[in-house]
C-alpha cells in the first residue's frame, strides 16, 4: 500500500518540522536565541546515532567506534581544509585543480594567505575514508556470528584516540582549530557565526529528517527486512538465503559513513575538533543513545538523542556526565529494552481510548521488535482496539 | 648491553605485561563460556583491584590489603551477575553485552568519583623501585618475578579447579552442553554467578600485583579489556588455557613494537593482532573448530 506508506511518512515528517519551527521561533521570542548552537550539535550527534540505529536496532550487531567514525570524518575535513599547500606554488596543476574546486585559496585570522583543499572536496575526502575505514573493519569482524564487531570498533576507537593524541598534524591534545566555514549553496553556509545560527539549525534539521526518511525507506525494503531476519536470527536467515555478512557489512559501512558526515558537518559548523571525540566514552555514549531511544525506533533515537545530547552540552549533568550515560544504558536495557518510548506510546494510546478518542483500530505485527528484545512474551499478531483492552 | 639481552629484556617486559592480558583474556573465556556474554568490563576488575588495594593498603599489612581487594572485587562481580544478568536471562545476548558496556563506564566514573584521576600504586611487594636482580644480563625488577609467579600459581590452580573438582567440573559441564548439565542437576545460574566472581577475582589479582609496575588508574580498564580480548580470540575463545599463551604472545609483540616505533604507537601492536586473527584465523590458535558460530542468542 505505497499510498498507505506515504501518510504515514508524511505525518511524524510534518511533525518533525513543526516542531523543529516552534522550538525555533519559542527560543527567538523568549531571547535565549543562543542555545540554538547546542541544540545544532545536538542533531549533528543524532545523525551518529541514527546510523547506528541501523547496526544496533535492526542488524542487531553493537559497534563501540562510532565516534572513532565521526572523528575521522571531522578530522579529514579539519586537516585538509586547514593545512597549508602553498608550497605547491601558483603554477603546475594548480590553477587547474582550483578551477575544478579542489582547492581554494583563502586567508586566515591573521591574513595570512593559504592554499587549501576546498571543503566539498575535503568532505569527498572525508566519506571516502570513512567507507574505507569501515570496510577494514567491519570486513573480518562480521563475517563471523557472535559480537566481534563491539570489540574491533572498541579496539579502533581507542587506537584512533591514540593516534590523533600522539600525531602533531592532528594538533595532539588541542585537537584543530580555526577549520574555514563552508559555503553549500548560495546562501547557506555552515559555520558558527551568530547571524547564520537559525540557518544552521534548519540545515542541521533538515539533515537529520532526510536522514530518518532515508533510513526508514531503508528498513522497510527488501534490504531492511533481511536486516532485521539477522538480527532475529542469523541461521535461519542464512538458510532463506540471505547473504548475512553481505548485509551487516553494507549497514556497518552506511551507518559508519553516516557518522562520518555528522563530523564533517560539525567540524565546520564548531569551527574545530578535539580527540576526545574519538573516545570510547563518546561511542559509548552514542550507544546509550541508541538505547535510550528504543534499539530499533528510528524516530525515537532522533528525539531522545537531541534531547539528552543538547542536555549534556548545556551542562545539565554536571561532572556525572559520562556516569548518566552509563546508568542510563543498564537501567533502560534491563528495564525496558525497547526504549522508554513505547511503554510511553501504548500508555497515551489506552489514555485517549479512555477518554472516548477511538483511534481506528489496526493489526499490526507488534512481534518482531518483541521478539527480538525477549523481554515481552507478547503474541506475535495483536490486534489492538480489541473489546477489553484498554481497561487494564 | 648487546643484542641477546636487550632482546631478553623485551622479552621479559613483554612476559610481564603479557602475564597480565592473559588473567583478563582467562576472565573473557570463563564468562563467555558459561554465558554466551562478552564481558566488556573485564579491564574494570583489573582497574577496581589495584584501587581497592591502594586504598586498603593504608590500613592493613599489604597481604591481607591484596586478599582483602580480591575478595571484594570477586563478591562485586557475583554481585553485578546476580543483579544484572540472573534476571534478564529471557533477555538476548546483545542486551546482556549492552549491559556490560554500561557497567564498564558506570564502574569507570564510580572509581573517579570515590578515588580520583590520579595515578596511584600499590608499594613494591619486595624491594623497591630501584633494585633489581641480574638474569642472564638482564635487569629484572623483583616485582617482574611477582607477577609472574602469581599469575602463573593463580593460572595452575584455576586449571586444576576446572580438571579435577566437582564445581570445576560443572562449570565445565555447564559451557560444553548447558541443558545436559541442567539435566545431570547442576545449577547452571550459580555456575554463572560463579564465572563471573572468578573472573573479577583473577581481575583483580592481576591487578595488585602489577599495579607497583604500571601504576593503577581509572581509565586503565578499557585498553586492558581490547587487550585481553586479542590475547583470548588469538589463544581461541572457549579456551581458557590456550588464553595465557595468547596473552604471553600479545604482551612480547607489543613488547617488540615498542622497541622500533614510537610508545604512542605501542597500543597498536594489540589492535593489529586482533584484526588479523578475525581475518585469517578467527577460531584463534587452539580455538574449537566451530568457535564463531557459537554466541547467538
Amino acid at each position: 500500500m505505497p499510498r498507505m506508506n506515504r501518510i504515514r511518512c508524511a505525518l511524524p515528517a510534518a511533525l518533525f518540522a513543526l516542531a523543529a519551527t516552534g522550538v525555533q521561533l519559542a527560543m527567538r521570542a523568549t531571547g535565549t536565541d543562543y542555545c540554538l548552537t547546542q541544540l545544532t550539535m545536538a542533531l549533528y550527534y543524532a545523525l551518529v546515532a541514527l546510523g547506528l540505529c541501523l547496526v544496533m536496532g535492526y542488524a542487531g550487531q553493537v559497534s563501540l567506534g562510532h565516534g572513532a567514525f565521526f572523528a575521522l570524518g571531522g578530522y579529514t575535513s579539519a586537516i585538509l581544509t586547514t593545512h597549508d599547500l602553498s608550497w605547491l606554488g601558483p603554477g603546475g596543476a594548480v590553477p587547474w585543480l582550483k578551477a575544478a574546486g579542489l582547492l581554494a585559496a583563502r586567508q586566515d585570522l591573521y591574513g595570512n594567505r593559504l592554499l587549501t583543499v576546498s571543503p566539498w572536496a575535503a568532505f569527498l575526502a572525508a566519506m571516502l575514508l570513512g567507507a574505507a575505514v569501515a570496510c577494514l573493519i567491519g570486513y573480518p569482524a562480521l563475517r563471523l556470528r557472535g559480537h566481534y564487531l563491539a570489540l574491533a570498533t572498541l579496539a579502533f576507537g581507542v587506537i584512533v584516540n591514540k593516534l590523533l593524541l600522539a600525531s602533531s598534524l592532528a594538533g595532539a591534545a588541542d585537537g584543530i582549530n580555526g577549520v574555514p566555514e563552508w559555503r553549500l549553496l548560495a546562501g547557506l553556509t555552515v559555520c558558527g557565526k551568530g547571524p547564520a545560527r537559525a540557518s544552521n539549525y534548519y540545515l542541521a534539521c533538515g539533515l537529520v529528517l532526510l536522514t530518518l526518511l532515508a533510513l526508514r525507506n531503508l528498513v522497510h525494503s527488501r534490504v531492511g527486512r533481511a536486516l532485521q531476519a539477522i538480527r532475529d536470527g542469523e541461521t535461519s536467515a542464512a538458510a532463506l538465503g540471505i547473504d548475512t555478512a553481505r548485509y551487516k557489512l553494507k549497514a556497518f559501512v552506511l551507518s559508519a559513513l553516516l557518522a562520518a558526515m555528522a563530523g564533517v558537518f560539525f567540524t565546520h559548523y564548531t569551527g574545530g575538533i578535539g580527540p576526545s571525540e574519538a573516545g570510547a566514552l563518546k561511542s559509548v555514549r552514542y550507544v546509550a543513545l541508541v538505547a535510550a531511544g528504543g534499539l530499533a525506533n528510528l524516530w525515537g533515537v532522533a528525539l531522545m538523542s537531541t534531547a539528552l545530547n543538547y542536555a549534556s552540552l548545556r551542562g545539565w549533568f554536571g561532572t556525572y556526565d559520562n556516569a548518566v550515560f552509563g546508568a542510563l544504558l543498564i537501567l533502560l536495557v534491563s528495564l525496558a529494552p525497547q526504549g522508554p518510548l513505547t511503554p510511553l506510546g501504548g500508555w497515551l494510546r489506552r489514555l485517549a481510548r479512555r477518554a472516548g478518542w477511538k483511534p481506528q483500530p489496526r493489526a499490526r505485527l507488534a512481534g518482531t521488535a518483541a521478539a527480538q528484545s525477549g523481554a515481552d512474551p507478547a503474541p506475535h499478531l495483536r490486534i489492538e482496539g480489541r473489546p477489553g483492552h484498554g481497561a487494564a | 648491553m648487546t643484542g641477546a639481552s636487550l632482546a631478553l629484556q623485551y622479552l621479559l617486559s613483554g612476559v610481564t605485561k603479557g602475564s597480565v592480558y592473559a588473567a583478563v583474556a582467562i576472565g573473557f573465556n570463563l564468562i563467555y563460556s558459561a554465558t554466551g556474554v562478552l564481558n566488556l568490563a573485564q579491564g574494570e576488575f583489573v582497574m577496581l583491584g589495584g584501587m581497592v588495594a591502594v586504598s586498603l593498603a593504608h590500613y592493613v599489612a599489604l597481604p591481607v590489603a591484596v586478599t582483602g581487594a580480591v575478595v571484594i572485587v570477586a563478591l562485586l562481580g557475583c554481585l553485578l551477575e546476580i543483579l544484572f544478568f540472573r534476571g534478564l536471562r529471557r533477555h538476548s545476548v546483545l542486551h546482556l553485552i549492552i549491559i556490560t558496556i554500561g557497567l564498564s563506564i558506570v564502574m569507570q566514573e564510580a572509581a573517579l568519583h570515590l578515588w580520583d584521576e590520579k595515578v596511584r600504586s600499590l608499594p613494591y611487594f619486595t624491594g623497591n623501585e630501584v633494585s633489581s636482580l641480574h638474569f642472564l644480563g638482564a635487569a629484572i625488577s623483583p616485582q617482574v618475578v611477582w607477577v609472574l609467579g602469581t599469575v602463573g600459581a593463580t593460572v595452575l590452580a584455576l586449571q586444576g579447579f576446572l580438571q579435577f573438582t566437582l564445581p570445576g567440573r560443572a562449570m565445565r559441564a555447564c559451557s560444553s552442553n548447558p541443558e545436559a548439565a541442567m539435566l545431570a542437576g547442576i545449577n547452571l545460574r550459580n555456575m554463572r554467578t560463579l564465572s563471573f566472581g572468578l573472573s573479577a577475582a583473577l581481575g583483580a589479582l592481576a591487578g595488585c600485583v602489577i599495579s607497583p609496575i604500571t601504576m593503577t588508574h581509572y581509565e586503565m580498564g578499557t585498553p586492558l579489556a581490547i587487550k585481553g580480548f586479542a590475547a583470548a580470540i588469538l589463544g581461541g575463545l572457549g579456551n581458557p588455557m590456550a588464553a595465557v599463551l595468547g596473552g604471553l604472545l600479545v604482551g612480547v609483540v607489543e613488547a617488540a613494537s615498542v622497541s622500533r616505533l614510537p610508545a604512542a604507537y605501542n597500543d597498536v601492536a594489540a589492535f593489529v593482532i586482533l584484526l588479523l586473527v578475525l581475518f585469517v584465523r578467527p577460531r584463534g590458535l587452539f580455538g574449537p573448530r566451530q568457535c564463531g558460530t557459537v554466541g547467538e542468542g
